[in-house]
């Protein structure tokens, strides 16, 4: 297969890759010896554990079921797909550090891959020995790297370091240094998954710019898999979205985005509720929640003291009175975290369209990743118990910090972090 | 810098496809390997380097007291520091070379994980650092050697010492290529790591490290000697000490096992390299 046409410098061709399910061999050799043995001899594998079926040799998982793609010179390729839809069994056979089970990829020139930032860096050597490593493991030699080592010292903005062992080093330095060799390799083609969402908001920024004129001006290719839809945006200028090993769709990346979030509306500043989905039941449908929106955003993360500013749009089906609505926030286990309330804020007529602004403080809420539901309720008469009117699944927003060394807290503490005030001694 | 070759990856490997082309592009990766490893051994301690000269020293002491004045062993009237001093330095040369082969997939896994090199470069780069040590240990030998002749020991190095690169080679492969086989195995069975350090001391004691030949029942000499490590050592100590006998049979012998344990070390390295990322 080396009918590689001129302009295209990957070629993937009924690519599969088969993973075995469940416990691949026991580990060690005399229970091997002795499942087999029994197995010989037709008698139960004394290594199961009771109940459990024998491994056979139909229980395999499809990583990736068939990929066929084509790559020109110079395309800066965003993959995206939700967790185990192969992307990163995808980016591993392609940088050959796991074979196919079938199909073929031919390319032209050279791979560099970065699946990790810092791959082999080594405590106990300076930055500058690390560098030399970190290169020649991704396939620089030794005068290369000494060609560019200014350049690369420069980018990483650690020159003040660049002899004190790694060990010493601050995790962004650290993250730094080793992107700034990944910004300076030679190879022709540049594999990267999801190195970008590490480092401050500058220094992504710098290594999206620097990605972007490796492409255009050098005519490198770029693979690059990330959840981070904006990273996609700014840097890729074709989007593959893969699904259960396939590829489902190949294109444009904002409709490629649109189609990964589907129904879903993970990630996104806007929903429009269409029939009925992301509704839950509830005990009468006065209103019709339309849409939700974070105004003037473009993506739902919110950094530090940035507060939310959700419009709710919805259609009244009767006549409302004193509407009430709760905002639950829950975190990526879907554990409740907190709940915004308001009270008997709206009243309207049938057959309205009400569009409401709000502004949420979420600056308590620790960083990562929350859910929300919106629950609108009320009393059909002062005499009644509360009933909700329309229940749905909310936008999600993700909290940041947008310093790397500011973010003391742990996960493990929980999801609201109180005021520095909030405790004094008496 | 643009390459045109163009590369494909595929199911099917050749089961003696060996690339060794690309280990010698790789050649920078191999120094700074080495440099790392020294780096990394030496680093926070007072000694440093030293220790390269005083491991032998201090092992070897040991095993005069041991083997030479308590068990009171033979060494066919070689000075006894001299004596296990060259079976010492070798067979550790041996056994590193082995141990550091048999860590490659296990050993840096972590690492192959996230980032293609050939991986023949891990124990490549073994043999080389190891080298260096034994290097380092055999001047001291050979200077201690010189000092017990000129004071009138009875060591007479002779033309052989001229075959100590091709003794070297072959014990460095020996030992890599039984590595290879190890690391290959434990990416499934990791009990075999535990039997490794285990049996490469009992390895030693079949070897002639701290016994001359000579002092096996002539009968069984046939089968000490069959082991590929007896004739390496046994001729490293003819040439510089001339003690015993140069057992050039088995030596032929010891070199076609080392080449048959080094293919077949290479074929299952390359076969459990495609995938092994998989199971570990």
């Amino acid at each position: 297969m080396n009918d590689l046409n001129e302009n295209c410098v990957i070629k993937i061709e009924n690519l599969t890759k088969e993973y075995r399910l469940g416990v691949i061999g026991s580990g060690t050799l005399r229970r091997d010896l002795q499942s087999w043995y029994a197995r010989k001899k037709g008698r139960e594998d004394p290594n199961l554990r009771i109940g459990a079926k024998a491994y056979t040799k139909g229980d395999s998982f499809l990583a990736l079921d068939g990929i066929n793609l084509e790559i020109s010179q110079g395309e800066r390729v965003g993959i995206i797909g939700a967790n185990g839809a192969g992307k990163s069994t995808l980016l591993k056979i392609l940088s050959r550090i796991t074979s196919p089970t079938g199909g073929e990829i031919a390319y032209r020139g050279r791979i560099a891959s970065m699946l990790e930032v810092g791959t082999g860096f080594h405590a106990e050597l300076t930055g500058r020995e690390n560098i030399y490593l970190n290169g020649a493991i991704l396939g620089m030699s030794k005068d290369e790297i000494t060609s560019k080592i200014d350049s690369i010292i420069e980018f990483s903005e650690c020159e003040k370091f660049i002899d004190t062992p790694v060990k010493r080093y601050s995790s962004g330095m650290f993250v730094k240094l080793a992107f700034a060799v990944a910004a300076h390799l030679n190879a022709e083609i540049l594999i990267m998954d999801e190195v970008l969402a590490v480092g401050d908001m500058n220094f992504q920024k710098k290594c999206i710019a620097k990605m972007r004129e490796l492409a255009l001006d050098e005519k490198r290719t770029i693979l690059y898999v990330s959840h981070n839809m904006n990273t996609i945006r700014e840097l890729c200028s074709r989007c593959i979205v893969l699904d259960h090993g396939k590829v489902i769709y190949d294109g444009g990346v904002d409709d490629g985005i649109k189609l990964y979030f589907g129904g879903d509306n993970e990630d996104f500043c806007f929903h429009e509720y269409a029939d009925g989905k992301h509704k839950q039941p509830c005990d009468r449908n006065d209103i019709c929640l339309c849409s939700a929106k974070y105004s003037g955003k473009t993506d739902n993360i919110f950094y530090d003291e940035e507060q939310i500013h959700l419009e709710l749009t919805w259609l009244n089906h009767t006549d409302i009175s004193n509407l009430c609505l709760r905002i639950e926030v829950s975190d990526y286990r879907r554990l409740p975290v907190t709940a915004f309330v308001l009270e008997n804020f709206y009243s309207g007529k049938k057959g309205e369209t009400h569009t409401q602004k709000l502004r949420l403080d979420v600056s308590k809420i620790v960083t990562g990743g929350y859910y929300t539901r919106y629950v609108f309720y009320n009393k059909k008469s002062e005499s009644e118990p509360f009933e909700t009117v329309e229940v749905a699944s909310g936008l999600s927003f993700r909290r940041r910090k947008s310093s790397f060394n500011e973010n003391k807290w742990q996960k493990s503490w929980g999801c609201i972090e109180p005021d520095s005030g909030s405790i004094e001694i008496e | 810098m643009q390459s045109n070759d163009v590369t494909i990856i595929s199911s099917k490997r050749g089961l003696f496809s060996f690339n060794f082309k690309s280990i010698w592009k790789y050649r920078d990766l191999v120094t700074l390997f080495v440099k790392r490893d020294f780096k990394n051994t030496y680093k926070q301690t007072i000694l440093g380097p030293l220790w390269i000269v005083i491991n032998p020293f201090l092992s070897t002491f040991v095993f005069t007291v041991i083997f030479g004045m308590i068990a009171n062993i033979s060494t066919d009237g070689m000075p006894h520091f001299l004596f296990y001093m060259s079976g010492n330095i070798l067979w550790t040369f041996f056994s590193s070379c082995l141990n550091k082969a048999s860590q490659t997939f296990l050993g840096n896994a972590r690492l192959f994980g996230k980032v293609y090199f050939p991986r023949l470069i891990m124990p490549v780069s073994g043999i080389i650092y190891n080298s260096i040590t034994f290097f380092v240990q055999f001047v001291m030998f050979f200077a201690l050697a010189m000092i017990y002749m000129f004071s009138g020991a009875n060591i007479h190095p002779n033309i052989y010492v001229l075959l100590l690169p091709i003794l070297l080679f072959a014990t460095a492969l020996l030992g890599t290529g039984c590595g290879l086989i190890i690391s290959s195995i434990t990416t499934k069975y990791r009990d075999l790591g535990v039997l490794v350090s285990f049996g490469v001391t009992l390895w030693m004691y079949i070897t002639p490290v701290v016994y001359p030949v000579s002092q096996v029942p002539e009968s069984f000499r046939w089968l000490i000697l069959l082991n590929p490590v007896a004739p390496l050592i046994e001729t490293f100590r003819y040439a510089f000490l001339s003690s015993g006998t140069l057992p050039i049979t088995y030596l032929l012998i010891s070199f076609g096992v080392t080449v048959a344990v080094l293919f077949l070390g290479l074929t299952v390295f390359n076969q459990v390299e495609k995938n092994f990322i998989d199971t570990v």
